[in-house]
């Protein structure tokens, strides 16, 4: 059997390394072949980004080679895909190569679309890629006080970022002696201050607490930088003097262009995580690019990928799948620069976030490390 | 012609149904209608309080014996 992954971020290595320790024998054999493509030789922890913002990390810390967290029998071409043959069951890539599958696992990822709003890209600081987290510090650093906006494009990926970036930055303002000279304005697209119904009953009495000011049911829907003005679909305007985003994202322009998915997100089974429609049989897709109703998050991408790896090492072995996916997610949400808590929630059971406190924050430090093992499909 | 559209939000705590019917509203066009399925209980309030405040159009909410929500939205601008 031919297994083809596209894509080397979270969902495709977790799955082609996962997938490559169960059969390593067909591997050995030739009876499986694995290989993936991917966009870049560089495999990048993009959770990471988050503390570039803040001046914690640097951003050659969140980076290692693909090649050097797969398993050995996985051949890995940095050649990115081009056109999907879906009914012929190939691919062709940027180099002109043609690439057969039995099966093809596609787990492309999603991007930032700020220039979806207009007048974010050119106004506005956001955590969403290594340049701009460090444009982001950069600003933050040269900060001297007023007001700071966090506005909140959709869909995104990380759905704790809005949270998250608001309490780093009180502490980081904290620190630097600007509490009395700043104030925090915080707006959300729905109508509390977070999607899951019991963060946001945890959070928004935290912001109230430490004075930082929201808005609900606010979508961002341009930004005037010279008036210094967001405004809002809902009709408010809010000013600001600085401006951090949560840029709304689409999927990968090469799933758009090949009609696997309007704006990037391919329609998928919540359960067996295949394709819907007639080629879907040999498709599986993981991660960000999924049009399914849940977080985009790194956590989400990982317990898919196990569901399918073990499903296509199953199909392999035994001839049939044998798990569903459930709708799992586990996000950390730090709270601050010292504290965090964490919500758990699948597609029946909501999550019930602790308060905030310093174990779950070191666990989350740790992960951060232990990352690399996840990738490699050990932890 | 008009469009119509079903966004099956069933079972989702986050991003949740109002900002999948965020997102999916941003992708049709005037007159489009989308059906919008839901097992949150909020969705019956959140949903429509949203509507109205963006100018959009309710045409109508409905629970069916399964207890899943069915939301009708026209988009209006
Ligand atoms: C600031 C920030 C903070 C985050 N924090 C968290 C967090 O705390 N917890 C959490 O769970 N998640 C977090 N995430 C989200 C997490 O990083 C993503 O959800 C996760 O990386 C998605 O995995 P993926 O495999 O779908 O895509 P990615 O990991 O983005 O990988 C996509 C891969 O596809 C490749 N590719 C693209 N186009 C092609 C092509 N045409 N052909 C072949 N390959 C291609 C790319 O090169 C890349 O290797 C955060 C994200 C950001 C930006």
């Amino acid at each position: 059997m031919r297994v083809l992954v596209v894509g080397g971020g979270m969902g495709g290595t977790i799955f082609a390394n996962n997938l490559a320790r169960r059969v390593a024998s067909e591997l050995k054999s030739g009876k499986v072949r694995l290989t993936m493509l991917s966009a870049s030789d560089k495999h990048i922890y993009q959770p990471g980004w988050l503390y570039v913002a803040m001046g914690r990390m640097t951003p050659d810390e969140l980076e290692r080679e693909q090649a050097s967290l797969l398993e050995p029998g996985i051949a890995f071409h940095v050649d990115p895909v081009e056109t999907f043959h879906l009914a012929e069951n190939h691919v062709t890539t940027k180099s002109g190569k043609v690439h057969g599958y039995d099966m093809l696992v596609i787990s492309t990822g999603s991007r930032p679309t700020p220039q979806d709003v207009p007048g974010l890209t050119e106004n506005s600081v956001n955590c969403y890629s290594a340049e701009n987290a460090l444009q982001y510090f950069e600003r933050l650093n040269t900060f001297k006080g007023g007001r700071i906006v966090i506005a909140v494009g959709l869909p995104h990926k990380c759905p704790m970022i809005p949270l998250e970036v608001t309490f780093a930055m009180y502490d980081f303002v904290k620190d630097r002696g600007l509490l009395d000279k700043t104030e925090f304005y915080y707006t959300y697209p729905i109508g509390r201050v977070h999607s899951l119904e019991n963060v946001a009953k945890w959070a928004a009495p935290e912001f109230d607490r430490l004075g930082i000011r929201h808005e609900t049911l606010f979508n961002i829907k341009s930004v005037d930088g010279e008036k210094a003005v967001v405004h809002s679909e809902e009709g408010s305007e809010v000013k600001y003097d600085l401006l951090v985003a949560v840029p709304p994202h689409r999927g990968q322009e090469v799933i758009e262009k090949n009609g696997l998915g309007k704006n990037g997100w391919i329609p998928t089974d919540r359960y067996s995580l295949h394709m819907e429609g007639e080629h879907g049989k040999n498709v599986i897709v993981l991660g960000d690019t999924t049009n399914l109703p849940i977080s985009k998050a790194g956590s989400t991408t990982h317990f898919e990928a196990e569901v399918a790896a073990e499903n296509v090492a199953s199909v392999i072995k035994i001839g049939r799948s044998v798990r569903s996916y459930d709708g799992k997610v586990f996000c950390f949400i730090e709270a601050g620069k010292d504290r965090a808590t964490y919500a758990m929630f699948n597609y029946t059971t909501p999550p019930q976030p602790r308060a905030p406190n310093g174990a779950v924050h070191a666990f989350k430090m740790a992960y951060n490390k232990l990352y690399w093992a996840s990738a490699r499909g050990l932890l | 012609m008009s469009e119509r559209r079903i966004v099956d939000a069933r079972g989702s705590f986050c991003p949740g149904p109002l900002m999948e019917l965020i997102v999916a509203m941003k992708q049709m066009q005037v007159g489009d209608t989308l059906e919008l399925l839901s097992t949150d209980v909020g969705s019956a309030k959140d949903v429509p309080e949203w509507v109205r405040k963006v100018g959009h159009e309710m045409e109508g909410t409905e629970q069916d014996p399964q207890g899943t929500w069915h939301l009708h939205v026209r988009k209006k601008k």
